[in-house]
């Protein structure tokens, strides 16, 4: 399989390998995929909970290379929006960006998962800390 | 003053990329190509040309090399036929002896680790109204003898069981499977592509019937490979499944590839002459390379019995790396994986997976397939690389991390795609 140079660029210099702790009520953990898939990818985000802005992402990624590509495309465009603007990131952008060939596009599928995942977990989470109101709005604007 | 940028600097005896995926297929061994060039060009007569001398010539280098094929496993030059390759050998044996014995019997035992050659032969006979009993393997890869007896009834009229497998280089007791055909007057047949010229293969001791071989995982040529098939105690007849001037005893028409077949024969006497070196040399550095992966790198699962095993297979599955991104790592160094990704079906290896390994083991598979030309200091290098990227990969997935932390990975809530 020949990739595209930029998904060997993502390879080679992943960005945001990380975790942050997932029991903050700022951060928002998207866990997606299955080890007997071949891929398993874990998106973090970490919320700005006046703004809403996405302050910072992390992700770990088990998976090809074009997987691994994807989350860490996925966490370098996440970065510095608001999460309903995040909501907006589609696989196709993904598949676009990274020129993933027709067999790879379920890697952008998952982390496009990812991202929702992840924001849905940080918005639940939001919910059960008393911020029914902003959540409602944010599920509201879905 | 200018400056001269300097190659990467590299261990003596290393030359990249290095390949290490000698049971796809081997380099021709130099010694094989000179043996066959005259071949090409002014030898280029028809072996079955009976009345000048280029046919004549022809025809002595190919009884040259059936003798030398034959020699190789302990069979007789007239037992030999030649074909374009071992899926023809393998198609030729079963479907020519479904059909020629079809009146005594119509049932068929493999078993599911065979090559898809193998494989979709029995299912295309399945087809055709014959049964097939596919035995399972255990853990190590090896078919249970028990399971086998248990399967012959009055209607077997074959059992086709691979020598040795070409993705975790488990040998089968073949020995034993053919004492017991021979005891039941079932007809033996066994695909040893990856056996013959790598490990002791000898027919009558083994009570084989027939037999499957490929010049070009032995260092010959592509497009040629050998049928044996036995012509006493028992003779076995195969019914021709292509039509034509009847050559190879009406067993298989067409033209031979006489260039092809004297390579072929070449590689065989090689083989038969320095295997006992080669495979001690193959040994020693496939060893070397499982202790130097086993001692920097934790879960990590060997792949198929390593004790009936052949010299120069190591099949390892680095735990919670796929093994796409890990070919992608080491791409100077030309291996194979079991990974669902690298395989045009998406699936995963159904070998891995008939060893009773969970797909996440399966995709994390590499098959290092060491050969001939490799080299202790090749071994070195693709360990330290493998090493090195296994490392960098397990710090990005996130099932290395949770495996470290004690979280039972089967017990997670996955959400499959």
């Amino acid at each position: 399989m020949a990739y595209s140079d930029k998904v060997i660029e993502h390879y080679n210099n992943p960005r945001n390998v990380g975790q942050m702790d997932k029991n903050s009520t700022e951060v928002g953990t998207g866990l997606v995929g299955a080890p007997e898939c071949g891929d398993v990818m874990r998106l973090q985000i970490k919320v700005n909970p006046e703004t809403r802005v996405i302050e910072d992402a992390k992700f770990k990624t088990f998976g090809c290379g074009s997987a691994i590509a994807s989350s860490s495309l996925a966490t370098e465009w996440v970065k510095g929006k608001t999460v309903d603007e995040a909501l907006e990131i589609k696989n196709t952008d993904i598949v676009k960006e990274l020129a993933l060939p027709p067999v790879k596009i379920h890697c952008s599928v998952l982390a496009e998962d990812a991202i929702r995942a992840a924001i849905g977990d940080w918005k639940k989470k939001n919910v059960a800390v008393g911020e029914q109101a902003s959540a409602q709005v944010a599920v509201a604007a879905n | 003053m200018s400056t001269v940028l300097s190659e990467p600097k590299l261990p003596a005896g290393v030359k990249l990329p290095i390949y290490m995926d000698n049971h796809a297929t081997t380099p021709l061994d130099p010694r094989v190509l000179e043996t066959m060039l005259p071949f090409f060009t002014n030898k280029f007569g028809n072996a079955a040309s009976r009345n000048h001398s280029f046919g004549w010539e022809a025809e002595k280098a190919v009884d040259l090399a059936r003798e030398q094929i034959a020699k190789l496993i302990g069979a007789t030059a007239k037992e030999i036929i030649f074909t374009s390759g071992a899926t023809e050998s393998n198609n030729l044996a079963i479907k020519g002896i479904g059909e020629m014995y079809r009146e005594r019997g119509n049932h068929i035992i493999t078993q599911v680790t065979e090559h898809k050659a193998v494989l979709d032969t029995c299912k295309r006979m399945e087809k055709l109204g014959y049964r097939v009993t596919y035995l399972p393997v255990n853990a190590d890869g090896l078919i249970e003898m028990d399971d086998l007896k248990r399967a012959i009834d009055d209607k077997t009229i074959l059992v086709t069981i691979m020598f040795a497998n070409n993705e975790i280089g488990v040998i089968q007791p073949i020995e034993e499977i053919g004492k017991l055909c021979h005891e039941r007057g079932i007809l033996f047949h066994t695909d040893a592509v990856q056996a013959v010229g790598k490990i002791p293969v000898d027919v009558n001791a083994m009570n084989i019937d027939v037999l499957s071989l490929s010049g070009h995982k032995i260092y010959g040529p592509k497009g040629v490979g050998a049928l044996y098939v036995r012509r006493r105690n028992p003779r076995v007849q195969i019914a021709a499944q292509m039509d034509g001037g009847g050559h190879e005893r009406g067993m298989r028409s067409g033209t031979l590839n006489v260039p092809g077949i004297v390579g072929l024969g070449m590689a065989c006497e090689i083989a038969r002459l320095e295997m006992a070196e080669e495979a001690a040399k193959l040994i020693a550095m496939r060893d070397r390379l499982r202790k130097k992966l086993e001692s920097n790198l934790d879960f990590i699962h060997l792949n198929g019995s390593m004790e009936h095993h052949l010299p120069g297979n190591l099949n390892m599955s680095f735990i919670h790396v796929e093994g796409e991104s890990l070919l992608m790592g080491i791409n100077d160094i030309a291996v194979s994986s079991g990974s669902a990704c690298t395989s045009a079906t998406l699936e995963p290896s159904y070998v891995l997976k008939a060893l009773g390994l969970g797909d996440d083991v399966a995709h994390s598979s590499i098959r290092f397939g060491l050969g001939r030309f490799n080299t202790p200091a090749e071994v070195d290098y693709v360990a330290d690389k493998v090493i090195d990227v296994v490392q960098k990969l397990r710090e990005l997935s996130p099932l290395y991390e949770m495996a470290k932390e004690g979280i039972d990975l089967t017990k997670v809530q996955w959400q499959a795609h």
